[in-house]
């Protein structure tokens, strides 16, 4: 195991004695995501993210994903499906700093991840959920 | 292709959520010590996650071989994924981007084959499936006679 996973807040840990950071900044959750997530754990974050909106006034989720070296579509689809079940919950979902090397690959896998906002860094991202909503829609 | 192989091939168990993770790392260790750089190494080790978890998810698990490659111009890691699971009954419906069999969104096997150079299924229904893949960590150079 390798870098610090930051304050143990509150989070998921997989059964891999392991914990997924997430903390509540006013009406958003910011999750940090960092180095190896096994498939198991991915959707028990998923499982409590979606909690977490549904027992609070949270509307909008950041997902950090700085510190993640690759996203298969196995991480995809369940990134994808966070952003679709805050959706369903009124809340949206930027995902915050993929790296440039994940994101070339992932557009030759051919995973573009439609419905989920990208901002460079979570405090981008921040300013997109916090702002006028209709801000964020920027078009190409 | 003349490569001559110096370092032994490695082979590593496919079984569980946590031999997914320590492929990703091995693979992309031996890539970095090849020289692969940070874009070529993150295309071969997202695309040997997608094979590794087809030959736990659909292939009910297996092993891969990792074997470093050296060439005159160039030095490449070749990954076999192996399994004895049911095969592969329409090859061209699964290398079909978006086709599934699962929930999946099908991207496993065409993505990979996009992300690097060399890329082989071996199936038959019934007998198993190998998935052989060959990424280089420079281009070979078209040979060009005269330059
Ligand atoms: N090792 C294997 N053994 C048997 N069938 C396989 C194997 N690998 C792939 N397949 C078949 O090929 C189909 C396509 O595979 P692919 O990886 O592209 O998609 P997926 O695994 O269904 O979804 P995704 O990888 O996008 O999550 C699978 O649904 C499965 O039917
Ligand atoms: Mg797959």
């Amino acid at each position: 195991m390798t870098g610090a996973a930051g304050p143990p807040l509150a989070g998921a840990t997989g059964g891999y004695g392991f914990t997924v950071p997430v903390l509540r900044l006013g009406d958003v959750l910011l999750v940090t995501l960092q180095g190896e997530l096994h498939d198991g754990m991915a959707e028990q974050l998923q499982h409590d993210i979606t909690s977490r909106i549904a027992g609070s006034r949270v509307t909008g989720v950041v997902i950090d994903i700085s510190g993640v070296d690759i996203v298969d579509s196995f991480l995809g689809r369940v990134l994808a499906e966070i952003a679709a079940g805050a959706g369903l919950l009124a809340a949206r979902t930027v995902l915050a700093g993929m790296r440039p090397a994940v994101a070339i690959t992932l557009v030759e896998l051919g995973l573009t991840l439609p419905g989920l906002r990208t901002a460079l860094d979570v405090e981008r991202a921040m300013e997109l959920l916090t702002g006028d909503p209709r801000d964020g829609e920027r078009s190409p | 292709m003349t490569a001559s192989r110096h370092a032994a091939p490695a082979t590593l168990p496919i079984g569980s959520d946590a031999d997914l993770a320590w492929v990703r790392q091995q693979v992309r260790q031996a890539a970095a010590e090849l020289g692969f750089g940070l874009v070529q190494q993150t295309k071969l080790v997202t695309a040997a996650s997608e094979l590794a978890r087809n030959t736990l998810v659909h292939g009910g698990g297996g092993h891969v071989v990792l074997t470093p490659l050296h060439t005159g111009q160039a030095q490449g890691l070749r990954l076999s994924f192996v399994d004895s699971g049911p095969g592969i009954r329409d090859l061209e419906q699964a290398m079909t981007d978006g086709y599934t069999s699962g929930g999946g969104l099908g991207l496993g096997l065409s993505g990979s084959k996009r992300l690097v150079q060399e890329f082989e299924v071996d199936s038959t229904p019934g007998g198993g499936t190998t998935v052989t893949v060959t990424a280089w960590a420079t281009i070979v150079p078209p040979t060009r006679p005269g330059l």
